[in-house]
């Protein structure tokens, strides 16, 4: 039984939602922003801190969820290690894409550590559970220098 | 039940449920969501495919055979609906899109029309978001005040706060759930009436889940309101009633204006039809009501003594196969309660539990269940939950039961 469903609760999804690498707030942070999704109650709010040349520099988050959401979210931390914020926008279009129709035409090297989640577009009541960290963290990065973001939903 | 349960044979109820035979994901269906909206039954579907094909023009207006027939069915409902509920009168039936339309009719016409700024409307720490959103429009709007009587550990509305809350005689309506769509607890409706009109004020029961698995009488609840939808009872979405003492809705301003809730119109002034037809604005829901006249007749013909001794049955086996598996924890031990069941798996997030049942053809509701401030107070931020209906059988209760115990095992 559910041999059919490894391919989203593969062993890196079930180890990652399980016990999440990331899942913590920052003490010094520039910028946060929550992600909620209304329908199901699944919350995640992500901390950002930027380097002097405005790169990513740490990310950190809290998530109330399942394990999509949390596996989804502690891998986006790493996805998005080191980037400009631009660069991260532009991954989380190509992650959304993929979330939703498991293609990845100009797929990125970038995506890779994103591919355990590949399959979630089989489960189409679950891809928000998947992107809820990103909408989040785009949340974030939209905000003025200095101001800490309020609520976005999915 | 004081009877002994009259014979009720599963296996030629969902005979008449097409949906039932169908496969999903290559598995039988297992369906356990219910609550959230009922299957159809033939009855339901052939009465609806029927009118459209034989017997359909727009009501209320048409001078010709067609609109006059379609006039008849449409209104045989309303009979059938004050039959259901023990109406006195057929014309406090108000057809309405569902249970949330209802409430907000009674929000602004009972609530802007009748009550005054400073009296207060009371619901219960378990209602769905519709028995909430519309008391805080009303309060933001109109000055009224939103009092919540809390709910015990149990999942009981606890009687003595809700007495204490409404003492100082400043609330004017008390609108509260007949029945649980979280914790499956029905509330003592007649009590909650006696001690609302003690203080002076009228009752709203929210009927939506209440009417499904029990028989509601609203002259012996001694209600002043009741609601319910047509989907949760095996019939058409689209189509709701709400019911209310004709000497209410006499009183009661109309709600949005338009055809067919008119007396007469000049530019300077209109007035207004007679009830139940001053709150029904526009062409209706015509199809959907006639399918609602066949649901009702569907359900009357079961029995209400058999579908209630049989979801008793089923729910009581929930409870037991449910509370045996390790890591399982049932949210709602009320004593008077329906088919509904909520619960948590220690060990996977109800979502997941959800995708996991789905493919094995289960279906159940995961999530806050249009109750979050009821879930908050639980402090839990999801449930899963099985809601049965009178097609559910014991077996399937069984496949559920024994595949949460795999998915326990599948996320150790």
């Amino acid at each position: 039984m559910f041999e059919d469903v490894r391919d989203l609760y593969n062993a890196t999804i079930i180890e990652r939602g399980r016990r999440p690498q990331h899942m913590h707030r920052l003490e010094a942070f520039d910028a946060t922003a929550q992600g909620d999704n209304p329908m199901c109650g699944d919350r995640v709010r992500v901390w950002v801190k930027f380097a002097t040349d405005g790169a990513i520099a740490e990310t950190g988050f809290d998530a109330r969820g399942c394990e999509i959401s949390k596996a989804s979210a502690d891998l986006m931390v790493e996805a998005v290690q080191g980037r400009q914020p631009a660069d991260a926008r532009a991954l989380f279009a190509a992650f959304r894409t993929l979330a939703q129709t498991g293609q990845c035409p100009a797929c990125a090297e970038a995506l890779a550590p994103l591919l355990p989640l590949a399959s979630v577009h089989e489960y189409p009541s679950r891809v928000k559970c998947a992107t809820l960290a990103w909408q989040a963290l785009v949340a974030a990065l939209d905000q003025p220098a200095g101001t800490t973001g309020e609520t976005s939903r999915e | 039940m004081n009877a002994i349960p009259p014979l009720f044979d599963v296996a030629r109820v969902r005979a008449q449920f097409p949906i039932l035979s169908q496969t999903v994901r290559g598995k039988q269906l297992v369906f356990l969501d219910s609550a959230a909206s009922a299957q159809k039954p033939r009855a339901v579907i052939d009465a609806m495919v029927g009118a459209m094909e034989t017997q359909y023009a727009n009501i209320h207006r048409g001078l010709h055979w067609m609109s006059e027939r379609t006039t008849d069915a449409y209104e045989a409902t309303r009979d059938a609906a004050a039959r259901l509920l023990n109406a006195r009168d057929r014309h406090e039936i108000v057809f309405v899109r569902n249970s949330t339309e209802a409430i907000n009719l009674v929000a602004h016409s009972y609530g802007r029309g009748i009550m005054k700024p400073g009296q207060a409307v009371l619901i219960s720490g378990m209602e769905h978001h519709s028995n909430i959103v519309p008391w805080q429009m009303l309060r933001d709007a109109h000055g009224t005040e939103l009092r919540v009587a809390p709910v015990n550990e149990a999942g009981e509305l606890d009687m003595a706060a809700f007495e204490a809350l409404l003492a100082d005689g400043r609330v004017g309506l008390v609108a509260i759930t007949h029945m649980s769509n979280v914790l499956g607890s029905y509330t003592p409706a007649e009590r909650i009436a006696k001690l609302a009109h003690a203080h002076g004020a009228k009752v709203l029961f929210d009927g939506s889940q209440a009417i499904v698995h029990r028989r509601v009488d609203v002259q012996a609840i001694d209600a002043d309101f009741y609601c319910f939808t047509g989907h949760k009872l095996y019939g058409p979405t689209g189509i709701g009633v709400l019911w209310a003492r004709r000497e209410l809705l006499d009183a009661m301003p109309p709600w949005m204006g338009g055809g067919d809730m008119i007396s007469s119109v000049t530019y300077e002034r209109s007035t207004w039809a007679e009830v139940p037809h001053k709150f029904e604005a526009g062409t209706p829901a015509i199809l959907e009501g006639i399918g609602l006249h066949a649901a009702i007749q569907f359900m009357e013909g079961i029995g209400y003594d058999a579908i209630a001794a049989h979801e008793a049955a089923l729910t009581e086996h929930a409870l037991a196969r449910l509370s045996a598996i390790e890591g399982v924890r049932v949210i709602g031990r009320a004593q008077d309660r329906g088919g509904v069941v909520s619960f948590t798996l220690d060990r996977a997030h109800a979502h997941d539990v959800a995708t996991l049942l789905d493919r094995q053809g289960i279906a159940v509701r995961a999530g806050h269940h249009c109750a979050e401030p009821l879930m908050r107070s639980l402090g839990l931020d999801s449930t899963a939950r099985a809601s049965f209906g009178i097609y559910t059988t014991p077996d399937e209760i069984d496949v559920l039961a024994d595949t949460l115990g795999r998915i326990r095992e599948f996320f150790a």
